[in-house]
C-alpha cells in the first residue's frame, strides 16, 4: 500500500518536535477524524525558514507527509513555502494511495497556517 | 514474528495440513460418486462432520458444511427470513454483530423487513430486558453472536436461547469467534442455528459450517445438485472439510488446556500493559471475555501507525482506527461501547493463539511500551514533560476535507 519512501519517513520521521517561541505555528485537523497536525517554523530576517518542526496525531501517511513537508520547506523562504501543494508532498513520497491523499493536504494546510501566523505576528 | 491477530485468521496446524494432503492428491474423489474413490471421500467428509458436531454438542446430521462463517450467517438469516415471511418480518439482532450479519439484515430491510438492533452497554454486553421488550408478534428471528470479534465480549446466549424458546422464535448464534475457544453447547443454550468458521480454529480458509437444529426449516441460499442433504448444493470442498474436521477434533481434545493457557497469557498481557503504559484502557468487559482477546485504547496516538510500527518489530495486531479502514470510519463496535472517535483511533486488538507464549507476552509489552512512547513523543495530544495527555483548545481544530 505505502511506498518505500512513505515507510521510511514514517519509521524515521524528520524534524518531529516543537519549537519554543516559534515565529509561527499552525494547527489543522481534528482528533475526531483521526488527524491532527501542528507545524512550528523559525523564520530569520531574510524570511527564510531556518528551522521547522512538526507534531502529528495520525496514520502512517499523516506522519510521513508531515515529515516530508518539513524536509521540503526547510531552507525555503516563506513565500516559496506557501507554494508547496499537496501533490508536491505526495510526489516527493513517490505517491500515496488515493484514500490517503487528504493527509498530504493537511500537511500543506498546516504549513500555510504556520506561515500565516508568522506574517500576522510580524505585522503586529 | 509474533502473531497476535488470531481473531482475523489463525495458522493451519501441522496435523490439520497432514490430514488434508491425501485429499489434495490421490484421494481426489467426488463424494457423490459411488465407486471406491468417491466412497473414500464421502467417508472423510462424514468423519469431519462428526468432529464438528461433537465440538458443539450437536447431532452429526445437524451439521451442514458451507464456504465459511459469512455464508453460514447469510444462510441462517436469509433462510429464516424467506421461509417465515408470511408469519412475520421482524428480526432482532445486536449493534455489534459481524458485518456478515449486519449487511444481511440491512439487505432484508431494503426488502421490507424490520430489524431491531439491540444496543450494548459500555462493557459490550446486551441487556436481556431490552431483548424481551423488543419481541413482537411478528418477530421471526433473533440473531445474537456468542463472542465479538473485536472486543471478545461474551453474550448471555443461554438466556437469549431460553427467551427465544419461550416465545417460539428461531435463535441464530454467530459462534465464529467462540467455537473452539470456549465451550459451546447448542442443546443447553437452546440454539436453533449456529455459524462456525474453520480458519478461526487453526483450520483452512474457505470452509465452515452451519448447525441447523433438527426440525428447523430454512429457505435455501444455494440451489443445485442437492449435496449436504439438499440444503447446500455444490461439490463438497473435501480437503477443506477434512482439515476443518481435524481442527475441530483438536479443538475439542485440547479445549480445557487451551482455555487455561490462553487465559494465562491474556491476563498477563492485560496486567503488564496496564502497569507499564500510562493512559491505556481495556475495551470491553474484563470478565465476560474470550480467553484470547486483548483490546486496549491508548490516549493520544493513532492505530494504523501503531500497527505499522509493531509490524516493523515483527508483531502482528489489529486496530479499530478510522484511518486503517477502507471506509475511513472508526470501529462501530467500539462506538457501540460509547467511546468517542478520538478514543477509538488509538485502539489495538491483540488476539492470542495457542502458538503464543509468555515470552511473546514480554516481548510484545516491551515493544508496545517503546512504540507507544515514540508515537506519543510526536503527538500534539501528549504532554511529553508530564507524561500525560493534553487537553487542547478545541478552537484550534479544523474540519478537514474528508
Amino acid at each position: 500500500m505505502y511506498s518505500e519512501k512513505v515507510m521510511d519517513h514514517f519509521a524515521n520521521p524528520r524534524n518531529s518536535g516543537i519549537i519554543e517561541n516559534a515565529s509561527g505555528e499552525g494547527t489543522v485537523g481534528n482528533p475526531t477524524c483521526g488527524d491532527l497536525m501542528t507545524i512550528y517554523i523559525d523564520v530569520d530576517d531574510n524570511e527564510v525558514i531556518q528551522d521547522i518542526k512538526f507534531e502529528t496525531f495520525g496514520c502512517g501517511a499523516a506522519i510521513a507527509t508531515s515529515s516530508m513537508i518539513t524536509e521540503i520547506a526547510k531552507g525555503m523562504t516563506v513565500d516559496e513555502a506557501l507554494e508547496i501543494t499537496r501533490n508536491d508532498v505526495a510526489d516527493a513520497l513517490d505517491g500515496l494511495p488515493p484514500i490517503k491523499m487528504h493527509c498530504s493536504n493537511l500537511a500543506a494546510d498546516a504549513l500555510t497556517e504556520a506561515i500565516k501566523d508568522y506574517k500576522s505576528k510580524k505585522s503586529e | 514474528m509474533i502473531y497476535m491477530d488470531n481473531s482475523a485468521t489463525s495458522p493451519v496446524k501441522e496435523e490439520v495440513f497432514n490430514a488434508m494432503v491425501p485429499y489434495l492428491k490421490e484421494e481426489f474423489g467426488n463424494p457423490s460418486t459411488f465407486y471406491k474413490l468417491g466412497r473414500n471421500a464421502k467417508k472423510a467428509v462424514e468423519e469431519a462432520r462428526e468432529n464438528v458436531a461433537k465440538l458443539i454438542n450437536a447431532d452429526t446430521r445437524e451439521i451442514i458444511f458451507t464456504s465459511g462463517g459469512t455464508e453460514s450467517d447469510n444462510m441462517a438469516i436469509k433462510g429464516v427470513a424467506l421461509k417465515f415471511e408470511d408469519k412475520g418480518k421482524h428480526i432482532i439482532t445486536t449493534e455489534i454483530e459481524h458485518p456478515a450479519v449486519l449487511r444481511t439484515c440491512e439487505f432484508l430491510e431494503s426488502r421490507g423487513y424490520e430489524v431491531t438492533y439491540l444496543p450494548v452497554n459500555e462493557n459490550g454486553i446486551i441487556s436481556i430486558e431490552d431483548l424481551k421488550n423488543a419481541i413482537r408478534e411478528d418477530t421471526i428471528l433473533i440473531s445474537v453472536m456468542h463472542a465479538n470479534n473485536e472486543i471478545g465480549t461474551i453474550q448471555p446466549i443461554e438466556e437469549v436461547g431460553k427467551i427465544a424458546k419461550e416465545n417460539g422464535i428461531i435463535f441464530h448464534c454467530d459462534a465464529v469467534q467462540s467455537v473452539g475457544k470456549i465451550p459451546v453447547d447448542v442443546k443447553e443454550a437452546n440454539i436453533d442455528l449456529l455459524s462456525i468458521s474453520s480458519h478461526k480454529i487453526y483450520g483452512p480458509k474457505g470452509v465452515g459450517a452451519i448447525f441447523i437444529r433438527k426440525g428447523v426449516r430454512l429457505e435455501l441460499l444455494i440451489h443445485g445438485g442437492g449435496q449436504e442433504n439438499g440444503l447446500r448444493s455444490g461439490t463438497e470442498n473435501v480437503p477443506g472439510i477434512v482439515g476443518f474436521g481435524k481442527a475441530a477434533e483438536l479443538a475439542y481434545e485440547h479445549l480445557d488446556e487451551n482455555i487455561a493457557k490462553l487465559t494465562e497469557l491474556r491476563d498477563s498481557l492485560i496486567e503488564k500493559i496496564s502497569d507499564r503504559i500510562p493512559e491505556a484502557y481495556l475495551n470491553g468487559d474484563r470478565e465476560n471475555r474470550l480467553p484470547n482477546n486483548v483490546n486496549f485504547r491508548f490516549a493520544a496516538i493513532e492505530g494504523e501507525g501503531l500497527i505499522l510500527r509493531l509490524d516493523a518489530k515483527g508483531i502482528n495486531g489489529a486496530t479499530g482506527s478510522a484511518c486503517s479502514s477502507k471506509s475511513l470510519k472508526a470501529s462501530y463496535v467500539l462506538s457501540a461501547l460509547g467511546l468517542e472517535d478520538a478514543e477509538i483511533h488509538g485502539s489495538l486488538r491483540l488476539s492470542l493463539g495457542t502458538e503464543n507464549s509468555l515470552e511473546d507476552v514480554d516481548v510484545v509489552v516491551d515493544a508496545l511500551d517503546e512504540v507507544v512512547a515514540g508515537l506519543r513523543r510526536m503527538s500534539p495530544l501528549w504532554d511529553n514533560e508530564n507524561n500525560e495527555s493534553l487537553e487542547l483548545d478545541e478552537s484550534k481544530f479544523t474540519d478537514p476535507d474528508h
